[in-house]
């Protein structure tokens, strides 16, 4: 009975909630309709393409899973994917050990602050091909690094990672890590300076060491500037592209591929749309398994407390 | 009364003149090395000659880099004037999507049915009995290029075929030369490993695998002493770290390497390098065991246009590249070979002379590009740059190529 006597009185309303801040809702609108249209919208359609046979332009022949069956089935894949996991993990870590560090470092009120500061961000100034391009000559045992070591005198010295299949995706890591860290020390450093001087002063009176307050105390009240600052390497990490491109290629053979090195070829190269899109969907499917539980905690906890 | 309509005529002949002479067209490839932008240097003083303008739209990096620009462009709604494409399959699903132009009436204008040399090249560039791009030149990727320099540095003799070469490995490294020069990207390795096969397999197994897509041969035993030579080839050309094919040219050209596999645009960087066929580098068609040439090569495409001034200019563009003086001239910078049979090319060089012969009698291949669809060329070209690099055994590569062939649409 209520139920049926509601409907009136809340359309009487709803115009009104509607329109409430109309303007700042048609301001909103372009956002809106471009995160539905191109993301959502985008995502539904790569996802429904990648069952189709679709060659250089899409085409609607269903074939199943075979494009996930082949994509599996591709060394090249199970390499990118591998190379993505070991990129991946070391950048996660060092990249927040590192940039932790050396924020720490400046939050000790170091002379010359603002000047190192300038130093450790700059190189997130460059793109990410000139960044792949300068360690490539850096690397290069002919005329970078190692040429100029043996050329001190240490004739034996070898360091050429970018040659051997095996430690190539270090040197890209080298490179990736001389161009990320700065920005996140600058982060940290930021959540450094928001701590209050006092729990420093109380940490003191209890006779807490330093290197124990950063980790007891102020690492668990960064809590906010970590996860950004997870956000943000995670993202560099998903788009791994530009930087393998730039520095390697690939290669040598197929030692250094990324999955999104991958779709791009099978996408326009190999002018094989369902197999890319097969690919980027995969890719889009480990980032939800990343983030849905990481959301769940995150959102869920925080209505909990 | 005719005097006025002759002065008309003579007007309206003037405008058209004038409008046509005001085109200007974009023209994308991707020729930018030092040889092959001499080529195309003289595509663009003949069209410039013309009274149109050319917009040279180069766009750096290998064919790979610059064929995915070239169809987001088309497929994007931002079409150049015309494009350089490799024929055969690329272009097939454009022309099916009525993106390129139909140049049927320029070629019976043209009477290119009895002109272009082999035909084949002219068949690639038909879908349907239409005719959809110009050939401008005939390439080949049969070829292995040797450094007398790096001979005489060792105090040996230039071989004259793959088996003397391959016997001379041992003594060119004892004189600290490498002997192959092999740039470390998937395509150059392939084109290789299509030379040696047709070298070493012999043409029949060869035809059997890359035509009629017959994996049976590829697991049998002709293409198992096949990948035993390319995975001898692999141990020469260890130590060769350069990238782009032209940096391993240049490493033959210096005498640093002692040859490279590499197709006849090679000849283009010896030829700006200014050295000589016969006294500073030799070449070898088919490896000098098999004397057959694959026939691919460039081939021109006109994207569809709304504005139809730019569409006749299109046609006049087309009949420009294919006419004998662009030939002789655009072929001679390229180190390429003519696509018509019926003019004289007595300037060329030796290389070219050998080419020409080869084609005079009949010894022509269809080109990968035609055999295979981009998808499984980058697959077998994955595998190759997954197994020069390493350590794959050749069993093993020679059953994961067998499966491609297999899977091959």
């Amino acid at each position: 009975m209520t139920v049926t006597s509601e409907p009136p009185s809340r359309s009487g309303k709803r115009p009104a909630k509607l329109f409430k801040n109309w303007m700042a809702k048609l301001a909103s609108l372009p956002m809106i309709l471009t995160a539905l249209v191109v993301f959502v919208g985008g995502t539904a359609w790569t996802v429904t393409y990648s069952f189709t046979g679709s060659r250089m332009l899409p085409k609607t022949d269903w074939v199943g899973f075979d494009q996930y069956e082949r994509l599996w089935s591709t060394d090249r894949w199970i390499i990118s994917i591998k190379n993505l996991g070991i990129y991946g993990g070391c950048s996660m870590i060092l990249t927040l050990v590192i940039g932790f560090s050396l924020a720490a470092c400046l939050d000790r009120k170091i002379r010359f602050e603002s000047a190192f500061r300038s130093i450790f961000l700059y190189p997130f100034a460059l793109s990410f091909v000139v960044t792949g391009l300068v360690w490539q000559w850096i690397l290069n045992p002919d005329f970078g690094l190692q040429s100029v070591v043996r050329g001190w005198g240490w004739e034996s010295f070898t360091f050429n990672p970018l040659n051997d299949p095996n430690t190539v995706i270090y040197g890209l890591l080298i490179a990736g890590l001389w161009q990320g860290t700065g920005l996140i020390m600058c982060i940290m450093l930021a959540g450094l300076r928001g701590i209050d001087e006092d729990i420093w002063k109380a940490a003191r009176v209890d006779g807490i060491g330093t290197v124990k307050t950063y980790v007891m105390i102020i690492i668990p009240m960064m809590r906010p500037v970590f996860i950004t600052a997870l956000v943000l390497i995670a993202s560099g990490i998903i788009k791994l592209y530009d930087l393998v491109v730039a520095q390697t290629g690939g290669g040598p053979g197929l030692s250094s591929e990324v999955p999104a090195k991958y779709v791009i070829e099978y996408m326009f190269r190999a002018q094989n749309l369902g197999q890319g899109f097969a690919a980027s969907t995969m890719m889009l499917c480990s980032v939800v398994i990343i983030l849905i539980p990481w959301a769940y905690l995150e959102f869920g906890g925080r209505k909990r407390g | 009364m005719s005097k006025t309509l002759k002065s008309l005529l003579v007007g309206t002949a003037l405008t058209a003149a004038s409008t046509a002479s005001a085109i200007e067209l974009e023209v994308t490839h991707w020729w930018t090395s030092g040889g092959e932008a001499a080529a195309v240097s003289k595509f663009a003083e003949a069209w410039n000659a013309t009274g149109n303008t050319w917009l040279d739209g180069a766009i750096a990096g290998s064919g790979g880099t610059a064929r995915p620009i070239i169809i987001s462009r088309i497929i994007g709604g931002d079409p150049m004037g015309a494009t350089q494409m490799n024929h055969g399959r690329q272009a097939q699903e454009l022309i099916e999507a009525g993106l390129l132009l139909d140049l049927t009436d320029v070629a019976e204008a043209g009477g290119w049915a009895d002109i272009v040399n082999p035909s084949s090249l002219l068949e690639a560039c038909t879908l349907d009995g239409r005719i959809y791009c110009v050939p401008v030149n005939i390439h080949s990727s049969q070829w292995i290029w040797l450094s007398h320099a790096a001979y005489e540095n060792a105090g040996l003799d230039v071989p004259t075929d793959w088996n003397e070469f391959v016997a001379s490995a041992g003594d060119l490294e004892a004189a600290g030369t490498l002997p192959l020069a092999m740039g470390q990207q998937g395509w150059q390795q392939n084109i290789a490993f299509g030379a040696i096969t047709i070298a070493v397999a012999g043409l029949d197994a060869w035809k059997a695998v890359n035509i009629d897509k017959d994996a049976d041969v590829a697991r049998g035993a002709e293409y198992t002493t096949a990948w035993a030579a390319i995975a001898n080839a692999r141990e020469l050309a260890r130590g060769s770290n350069v990238q782009d094919w032209n940096q391993a040219t240049n490493m033959v050209i210096t005498g640093t390497a002692g040859a490279q596999i590499m197709g006849d645009w090679a000849q283009g960087e010896f030829a700006v390098a200014e050295q000589v066929e016969g006294t500073d580098y030799s070449c070898l068609p088919g490896l000098g065991l098999n004397p057959v040439l694959d026939t691919g090569g460039d081939a021109f495409y006109f994207p569809v246009n709304d504005d139809p001034e730019i569409t006749a200019a299109q046609q006049e563009l087309a009949a420009l590249l294919i006419s004998p003086e662009v030939q002789v001239s655009f072929n001679l910078a390229k180190g390429s070979l003519p696509v018509r049979g019926d003019i004289d090319m007595a300037a060329a060089n030796g290389c070219m002379q050998k080419g020409l012969e080869i084609l005079a009698n009949g010894g022509v291949l269809p080109s990968g590009d035609i055999a295979f669809s981009q998808d499984t060329t980058l697959q077998i070209e994955d595998l190759m740059a997954q197994f020069w690099s390493g350590d794959m055994s050749a069993a093993d590569a020679q059953a994961a190529y067998a499966q491609l062939i297999e899977d091959a649409d």
